[in-house]
């Protein structure tokens, strides 16, 4: 029998209240693999992100990384099993400069960050340099992260996941708020790194030139259940995604008869 | 059983009053996040300009036209108060509008003695309900059943203000998301004021109410605004139901504490208070989204360890304090080392507060601990002074490392309350169990022994111990372990992403906090030769914050000129003029208006400042 496959989600499901936020969703992603969960406004995205990262405890369902349990470990017990992950609304420490994030993202993956001695700013700078010149950011190693251009905060932040050496990289809308430039830069270079390195990316996000460009493979969540799942050709044509994205045409439907343009009648 | 009906009226009327006062306290704080320790002071000015107003000019306005009266002129100045001073520094780091408050608060208790002299006043009753009624056998004032009535009443129409008029409603929007208030066109400026005001009037009509119950005094004001701040707690910030019912729950416990629980009446609230938290860490109504800001200490300023230079420069520095006994005094000794013990303990907060972005009010409870850690090794143990200066820490190691175990699911204000109460708690123990801590009387007779035995001897070794506490923090706080400490603070969910738990680091700063603190308290029971509650006490809770927030709570060296300045100036003071507080509270605010960084935090500006200037245009700053 083969190794499992890097991440294996099974049976997610979390309710809000009465909402199912996530339904009954399962799939895996590939070492080497970059997949994207796409989906309208609420359709449950950041519920099933924080359920993979361990932020969330799911009401039912287990998540594996390498055929390992990390159900609702979280965030810091996910770190250490090889999860990294960026945040939507980017998150770095202000009062340290972009070295020195990298640096302390360093120190913790290396089991050092308990330790009370020895000049912090030392701890692997060489490794931190590389991981800054990766993404792009090797020239504002010296500057405070607080004084970055948000596309710069982006990139420390892909920096800074990336210092763990993780195997699956978790991006919760890596380009949202850049500049459209900045965004294919970033998501190339995001793409690149983990090819070389053989990283499971699992990534959300509403750019879909971003995602048909990069993705092996859309998941598409719809009111908390995954609809649609495949090569970005197979999904680009789903009737299922369409109506889920352009709207099914029903109420339109009911009062003019069917339309040309409705993806039902295709 | 009639006794026990009395006594609960008796503690209906109290919580009137107490309401009044919570619930002005709970609006300010909701609104403009300011922690406002000046609450009591104004409490106590609408209590002695009552007392003026009803005693000297009954005639003019009447017994209960001078009540209103003095109500509406103290909360005119605590307007003048948020537009002189508050409206300049709500930009600066949390917190630091309390040290402004603080100023404030000592500047009130000088100010009211000035006025109206040190001795207790009593005043008129109200016309019309000075007698009593009797009820189940007892005579109860009319006044105490007025009270009774009023609560309710001012409840019901602080609901209709908030609820049915357009400055309600503005003060509740701006309390729940005070940035979309504003970009919904709300002019925050006069809206923070006016919350100022009615927050004020609220606390000095309290004041001004309490004058038929009890003598007018100086003390009033640190009195209520424990009180106060438990009943804010316990009932949530912002919620005004919920310092309704806190204040009826907190009167109670203090009309039935000294009843039922005579040994424990002192701690009853603060007990309660703890429960209630460790259930409901928001307060009984209150909501987990208010208060959300960042830690005090975020700064934009990347720290740095001190560069060659400055090394020399704190290693010379050193090397001339050692020299301080050849060149003055036995008294300014003495005064010197009481201020590097003050140095060691804001060194130690700042660990806490500024490190790892943890609030707390009750500093006092690990420094009281180290002081009582060397009674009980000295007069328990039959230990040396090495020895129990060896020891001692460890109480602060374990009261700490306990104490943040309890409350590691509280954070902001509410685990700074926390903090507080277990002071407080400590405190109430070392007054009441008589038999272990002598209780007021205190533990005598802890001299210092050997070559420690001369002041010179003693300010040596605690200066050694200070270059040591001082230059592990700076280890500390440059280590990868104090680049984590920082990470939880600057932002604890890309922390913990990174495989770094905030709880546990949370927890690691606590007990280093506590065990310099108590280190400092060691000290300080050597110095004093003595230990008393008082180690336990507020004030040396407000003294620590006051020196960190003074120095700057976003620098590294904030904690050490802070503490030198604050405590040197103090003792001076003190030594200079009868108005030491008044005199105190001026240069606080002055400070605080004029360096809103704190001392050290405006010489980064200016360096700043200078480093980015164009080269050539000059050097030296």
């Amino acid at each position: 029998m083969s190794a499992p496959p890097l991440l294996t989600a099974t049976g997610l499901a979390r309710a809000w209240g009465g909402v199912r936020a996530v339904d009954d969703v399962s799939f895996s992603v590939a070492a080497g693999e970059i997949v994207a969960l796409i989906g309208p406004n609420g359709a449950g995205k950041s519920t099933c992100f924080n359920l993979i990262n361990g932020q969330l405890q799911p009401d039912a369902g287990r998540v594996l990384l390498s055929g390992r349990d990390i159900t609702g470990a979280g965030p810091a017990r996910a770190f250490r099993a090889g999860v990294g992950r960026t945040f939507q609304i980017a998150a770095t420490f202000a009062s340290m400069t972009v070295r020195e994030n990298v640096q302390t993202a360093l120190a913790a993956g290396r089991g050092q960050i308990m330790r009370p001695w020895g000049a912090g700013r030392n701890v692997a700078r060489d490794d931190a340099m590389r991981l800054l010149a990766l993404s792009g950011m090797a020239a504002q190693a010296e500057r405070p992260a607080a004084e970055l251009a948000y596309g710069d905060v982006k990139r420390l932040e892909l920096a800074i996941a990336l210092a763990g050496a993780p195997r699956l990289l978790l991006m919760d809308e890596p380009t949202a708020g850049m500049a459209p430039a900045d965004r294919a830069d970033l998501m190339r270079t995001a793409v690149a790194v983990a090819r070389k390195q053989n990283i499971g990316v699992l990534f959300t996000e509403h750019d879909m030139d971003a995602v048909f460009a990069h993705a092996d493979r859309i998941l598409v969540l719809d009111r908390g259940r995954l609809i649609a799942s495949g090569a970005p050709a197979d999904v680009r044509d789903n009737a299922a995604v369409r109506a889920a994205y352009l709207g099914d045409g029903v109420l339109f439907a009911a009062t003019s008869g069917p339309h040309p343009g409705d993806p039902k009648s295709s | 059983m009639s006794f026990w009906i009395a006594q609960f009226l008796t503690g209906l009327a109290s919580a009137a009053s107490l309401f009044l006062v919570a619930s002005g306290l709970s609006i300010i704080f909701g609104v403009t996040r300011v922690v406002n320790f000046a609450h009591g002071a104004f409490y106590m000015i609408g209590a002695y300009v009552a007392w003026s107003l009803t005693e000297r000019l009954a005639g003019a306005f009447g017994w209960w036209g001078g009540v209103l009266l003095a109500a509406a002129a103290v909360a005119a100045l605590g307007a003048l108060a948020e537009i002189l001073v508050l409206r300049r520094i709500y930009q600066a780091p949390e917190l630091f509008q309390l040290l402004a408050t603080f100023g404030l608060t000592l500047i009130a208790a000088d100010l009211v003695v000035m006025l109206w002299g040190p001795d207790e006043l009593v005043g008129r009753r109200a016309p019309g309900l000075t007698g009593s009624i009797a009820l189940f056998d007892q005579m109860i004032p009319a006044w105490d059943l007025f009270l009774i009535v009023l609560g309710p009443v001012a409840l019901g129409l602080l609901w209709l203000l908030f609820n049915r008029t357009r400055f309600g409603v503005l003060v509740r929007a701006a309390t729940q998301d005070r940035e979309m208030a504003a970009a919904l066109g709300v002019n925050e400026k006069w809206l923070f004021t006016g919350v100022f005001a009615l927050g004020v009037f609220l606390a000095a009509l309290a004041g001004a109410l309490q004058l038929p119950r009890e003598s007018v005094n100086h003390h009033m004001d640190l009195r209520i605004i424990v009180d106060a701040f438990v009943v804010v707690v316990i009932g949530g910030l912002g919620s005004i139901t919920g310092a309704f019912i806190a204040a009826l729950l907190v009167a109670q416990l203090n009309a039935f504490g000294i009843l039922l629980f005579p040994k424990i009446s002192l701690v009853i609230i603060f007990l309660v208070m703890a429960a209630v938290l460790a259930v409901r860490p928001w307060g009984l109504l209150g909501r987990p989204d208010v208060a959300q800001r960042p830690p005090a200490a975020t700064s934009a300023r990347p720290w740095r360890p001190l560069g060659a230079a400055g090394r020399l420069a704190m290693a010379a520095l050193a090397l001339a304090a050692m020299a301080l006994p050849f060149i003055s005094g036995e008294y300014l000794v003495i005064a010197a080392t009481e201020t590097l013990i003050f140095a060691i303990l804001a060194v130690s907060l700042h660990m806490l507060l500024s490190v790892a972005g943890v609030a707390s009010f009750g500093h006092a409870a690990f420094f009281g601990l180290g002081a009582y850690g060397v009674a009980l090794a000295v007069k328990g143990l039959g230990l040396g002074m090495g020895a129990a200066l060896a020891l001692a820490p460890l109480a602060g190691l374990v009261g700490a490392g306990l104490f943040a175990l309890a409350a590691a699911r509280l954070s902001g204000v509410y685990l700074a309350m926390l903090t507080l109460a277990f002071a407080q708690i400590l405190w109430s123990i070392a007054f009441q169990w008589v038999e272990v801590t002598g209780g007021d009387n205190g533990v005598l007779g802890l001299w210092p022994t050997g070559f420690a035995a001369q002041p010179a001897g003693f300010y040596w070794l605690t200066l050694g111990v200070a270059v040591l506490v001082i230059g592990a923090s700076r280890v500390i706080m440059f280590s990868p372990f104090g680049y984590g400490l920082r990470g939880v603070r600057d932002e604890a969910r890309r922390a913990a992403s990174i495989g770094v738990r905030p709880g546990l680091m949370r927890w690691c700063a606590f007990a280093i906090a506590g065990t310099g603190a108590a280190v400092a308290g060691a000290l300080f029971a050597f110095l004093k030769g003595s230990v008393f509650p008082d180690t336990l006490a507020i004030p040396v809770s407000v003294d620590s914050l006051a020196m960190v927030l003074l120095g700057g709570v976003q620098t590294t060296l904030g904690p050490l000129v802070g503490a030198v300045a604050y405590k040197a100036l103090s003792i001076w003071l003190l030594s200079q003029t009868q108005w030491s507080k008044l005199a105190l509270g001026l240069v606080i605010l002055a400070v605080v208006l004029a360096f809103p960084r704190g001392l050290v935090g405006v010489v980064n500006q200016w360096r700043d400042r200078w480093a980015k200037r164009p080269p050539g245009s000059g050097e030296h700053p």
